[in-house]
């Protein structure tokens, strides 16, 4: 077959060739192989470990987001019944970009989870044939001849080879996947790092640099719909709860940069 | 017949199978040829899902050589268009 599946038979029959270059005398094939076998069987438990890795610290980055959606959103509130508009949105602007981020995270997360599973059952897989090229082994050393030992061998090394290169490029194509995340997530730390999802009330009045990125990054239709409903929300309130939340409000302004220090404490 | 699909596994088909996995496979590098991605997942799937629905899958105690490689499902079009120009999906 020409195409996708001969391209594909042809490099894959190259790797193998490559696992089993050392065919010199048969008896040392077969253990030169399996002890390749077993090597390759604990690189692939390490790819699984790095997956892993990988994904738990997109799910770490995943719950100190929430935490800033959550106190955006709240410093919103607060600004907006205080009659901070200006204030507000740049909180809602921060928190929709917070909530994007979420949301790719979200994605990744569940694309790392599906190649670890994948990993997991060529691991095993990989592991059945090893088990069962080692019994193999030691029926043909007992049973043929030299001769036709090495062709018995080489078959069955061929087999496991197939095996070993297609687990290998599934673990390659797993830790291209993390590499392209971790320089999303590496992103997204630098936001982190800048401040941009901290306490907005610690913003002075003029507009600093953030600022300016986010307004290109969030959506402002989305940011509208935020700020007309929280207005909405407001209003409805009534006046006591509209004082009242005013009232917390400038507390929140005063004592926002007393907060901060212990925030950054429990982080 | 031993055809795997890489990543996944190895499935045994019946010899007259290949004349329909090799119009199967045609349309997908037709596809591919002609640059524009529509309908190309539909038509890697269709090829992908014959054989898991034509194939019994070889044990994993089995030590088999297969016949044909199918790359891997999540083979996205880029990719496949690399594997025509000869950059091969197996990194060495």
């Amino acid at each position: 077959m020409a195409g996708l599946t001969g391209r594909m038979s042809t490099v894959v029959k190259a790797k193998v060739s490559k696992l089993l270059d050392r065919a010199e005398d048969p008896a040392e094939t077969l253990d030169y192989s399996y002890q390749k076998q077993v090597e390759q069987l604990q690189n692939v438990k390490k790819g699984i470990a790095d997956v892993v890795t990988a994904k738990k610290r997109l799910q770490m980055q995943e719950s100190t987001l929430q935490q800033s959606v959550v106190k955006l959103d709240t410093q919103a509130r607060q600004a907006l019944s205080g009659g901070n508009e200006a204030l507000a949105k740049t909180a809602l602007e921060r928190k929709n970009v917070a909530q994007t981020e979420l949301q790719s995270l979200d994605t990744q997360v569940s694309e790392l989870e599906e190649q670890q599973q994948k990993l997991t059952d060529s691991e095993q897989k990989l592991r059945a044939k090893i088990e069962s090229f080692r019994t193999k082994k030691e029926v043909i050393k007992a049973q043929y001849s030299a001769a036709e030992a090495q062709v018995r061998i080489s078959e069955a090394a061929t087999g496991v080879g197939e095996q070993m290169a297609d687990v290998g490029l599934a673990m390659q194509r797993a830790v291209d996947k993390t590499e392209n995340m971790k320089a999303r997530a590496d992103a997204v730390s630098e936001l982190e790092a800048a401040g941009t999802f901290e306490d907005v009330t610690q913003l002075g009045t003029g507009e600093d640099d953030i600022d300016r990125q986010l307004k290109q990054l969030s959506s402002a239709p989305a940011v509208e719909d935020d700020l007309a409903k929280m207005k909405a929300e407001l209003g409805s309130a009534g006046p006591a709860g509209a004082a009242q939340i005013a009232a917390g409000e400038a507390d929140g302004g005063a004592s926002g940069a007393s907060a901060q220090p212990s925030e950054s404490d429990q982080q | 017949m031993i055809v795997r699909i890489s990543g996944e596994d190895q499935y045994r088909l019946a010899d007259e199978d290949a004349a329909r996995l090799n119009e199967l496979e045609n349309g997908v590098v037709q596809i591919v040829e002609g640059g524009s991605e529509d309908g190309f997942l539909d038509a890697f799937h269709a090829l992908l899902d014959y054989v898991r629905a034509h194939g019994t899958p070889v044990g994993d105690d089995e030590i088999e050589t297969s016949d044909v490689i199918l790359p891997p499902s999540d083979l996205t079009f880029a990719e496949a268009g690399r594997e025509f120009t000869g950059e091969g999906l197996i990194p060495d």
